[in-house]
């Protein structure tokens, strides 16, 4: 790997970390894991499925709202700023930049999914005083969180190789709320005919299937995951990113920085 | 040697957004620039001084034409590797201190890690920050970041350097500053090419300069050369409160300040009132020919009679 891009993600990892608005996302995570110590407390026999379930979605929500608002102004701010002009007058290729910018925002959703895991597992240390094998499972949710945010942030990237903050924010919003219900979009498509069955079918197969990335309901039922789903989601989410970034690049290599 | 090469760059763009239609930004512009030299691009706001340099830095991309920097494609990355840009009103992440941001640009070109940090102490003391290169740059002034500027221009010491609009934004202390640093780089066999609409700044400082107006070159050639027509007249200065009227209708324009008159005669009477002032008994402080000045040349230019017989290259 070029080094250019590792010191364009570790400058992209920097300045997440020393923005206030992602030390405010982590306290909220804190939070959220505290309230699930709370709702683990008066659920009687169930203390361990809530902390699961409510952990977890708030590391995913969390986690998308960062890769979603700083995802967008990954490039839109930096030609905003005109801070890209120097950076691309060196020995710095526009594709470098992208996958630099990629990597350390991924980088900063790694780092912060990482500690919040921690405040999972020690909500459900809390409630449960000890660990059982089972709850191994939740490292494999937690990972497909982190692919999940891996799509999340390749989407916002794209959106923002061409579009304005706002634009980009509703767009990438937008299939992220739909790609949660691909499921039940390619049900829908399959249910319907003629015309319809083929758009419905079209935009199942082009939205991101983040509803399969979701196992944390049946993590929270002590479930096992199949080594074949883990190898499925981690294959697609690796094409689908790998398909936006190529498209993200596409377009900023013929786009005049005005 | 030819150190920037510009071969018909122009650049049309597409305005509007239902109904898209075609601005001219640059016209087809040719100009050469050779090793050792500081080149003034001189034009109003909006001329495409900034265009033209971002087509160079391969910001934008061109409508029609090419240009060529040390014998390398604009696109090349190790023609890259070489120069140095300052764009107009830059702007830093501001979250990084002054050494930081010249470390990571330091990164970027390709200065070896054990140099670095000596070139990056370096630079900013050569523009004058050395005592706070560990302030984040939020807390900078206009005038520092233009000084950031220049330094992450020179760090990686390019043999080429692109400055939009150096001064801008700078005290009279600090304008002083750059033209010194200018000259400096100069003397170190470096290339400048530098966009600028304050005419002093170029008449003290370019071998050469351009003139671009509405996206079109208007006139190029040495300062001197353009500055050199002699038209015709004199200016002699000496020392007296008031005009004998002996003198008086020698003398075309006049003024008297204190206890010096300056007055401007045709070559044709200098000879006349020289012997006439000697009659009189007055000191003469100095006979200079009247030239023209170079915003006098950019004028002149910029008016579209002229521009017709005005390209040159």
């Amino acid at each position: 790997m070029s080094p250019r891009i590792l010191h364009i993600a570790s400058n992209t990892f920097r300045e997440a970390v020393r923005d206030r608005v992602l030390y405010n996302l982590i306290a909220f995570a804190v939070l959220i894991s505290g309230a699930a110590i709370l709702v683990g407390q008066i659920s009687i026999g169930i203390e361990r499925l809530v902390v699961v379930n409510l952990g977890l979605a708030a590391v995913s929500l969390f986690g998308v709202v960062i890769a979603i608002f700083i995802g967008i102004g990954l490039v839109s701010k930096e030609i905003d700023k005109r801070t890209l002009y120097t950076v691309l007058s060196r020995p710095v290729h526009r594709w470098e930049f992208i996958a630099g910018k990629f990597l350390g925002l991924a980088g900063t959703l790694v780092v912060n999914t990482f500690f919040m895991a921690i405040g999972v597992f020690g909500a459900l240390l809390y409630v449960s005083h000890h660990f059982q094998a089972a709850d191994g499972w939740i490292l494999v949710a937690l990972y497909f969180i982190i692919l999940e945010f891996l799509i999340v942030t390749s989407l916002a990237l794209l959106f923002s190789s061409f579009s304005s903050p706002l634009l980009s924010a509703v767009f990438a919003f937008s299939l992220f709320v739909i790609g949660s219900f691909a499921e039940d979009l390619r049900g829908f498509a399959s249910a319907a005919s003629g015309g319809m069955r083929w758009l419905a079918s079209a935009a199942a197969y082009a939205v991101p299937n983040l509803s399969s990335l979701n196992i944390i309901a049946s993590v929270a039922h002590s479930q096992p995951v199949s080594g074949q789903l883990i190898f499925a989601n981690t294959l697609y989410a690796l094409v689908y990113v790998g398909m936006a970034l190529c498209g993200a690049v596409l377009i900023f290599e013929r786009r005049n920085l005005k | 040697m030819i150190a920037i090469e510009i071969l018909g760059l122009a650049k049309t763009y597409s305005v509007g957004f239902w109904r898209k239609r075609a601005k001219c930004a640059l016209r087809p512009l040719n100009l050469t620039i050779h090793e050792g030299e500081i080149f003034g691009f001189l034009g109003a706001n909006g001329a495409g001084k900034t265009t033209t340099l971002k087509l160079l830095m391969g910001l934008v991309f061109p409508t029609a034409g090419t240009a060529r920097i040390l014998g390398m494609e604009i696109n090349d990355p190790r023609m890259k590797a070489q120069i140095g840009f300052l764009p107009e009103q830059p702007y830093f992440y501001d979250y990084l201190t002054a050494g930081e941001l010249l470390e990571y640009f330091a990164q970027l070109s390709g200065v070896p890690s054990g140099e670095r940090r000596r070139r990056v102490a370096a630079v900013l003391t050569q523009v004058g920050l050395a005592d706070i290169g560990n302030l984040q740059l939020r807390k900078f002034s206009k005038g520092m970041l233009q000084r950031v500027g220049i330094a992450q221009a020179i760090l990686h010491n390019p043999k080429v350097l692109f400055f939009d609009e150096p001064m801008s934004g700078l005290d009279p202390v600090g304008r002083r500053e750059v033209r010194d640093l200018m000259e400096e780089l100069k003397q170190a066999g470096k290339t400048i090419f530098f966009s600028t609409h304050i005419l002093s700044d170029a008449e003290s400082l370019c071998d050469r300069v351009a003139i671009i107006h509405q996206g079109e070159l208007r006139g190029v050639g040495a300062v001197a050369d353009l500055t050199s027509s002699v038209e015709g007249k004199v200016e002699v200065v000496w020392l007296a409160s008031e005009i004998p009227a002996s003198i008086r209708a020698l003398v075309s324009e006049c003024h008297i300040s204190g206890d010096t008159v300056r007055a401007v005669v045709l070559e044709g009477n200098q000879d006349a009132l020289i012997d006439a002032l000697r009659r009189e008994r007055l000191r003469i402080v100095s006979v200079t020919p009247v030239r023209t000045s170079l915003e006098e040349y950019f004028v002149r230019k910029l008016k579209p009679s002229e521009a017709a017989a005005g390209i040159s290259s």
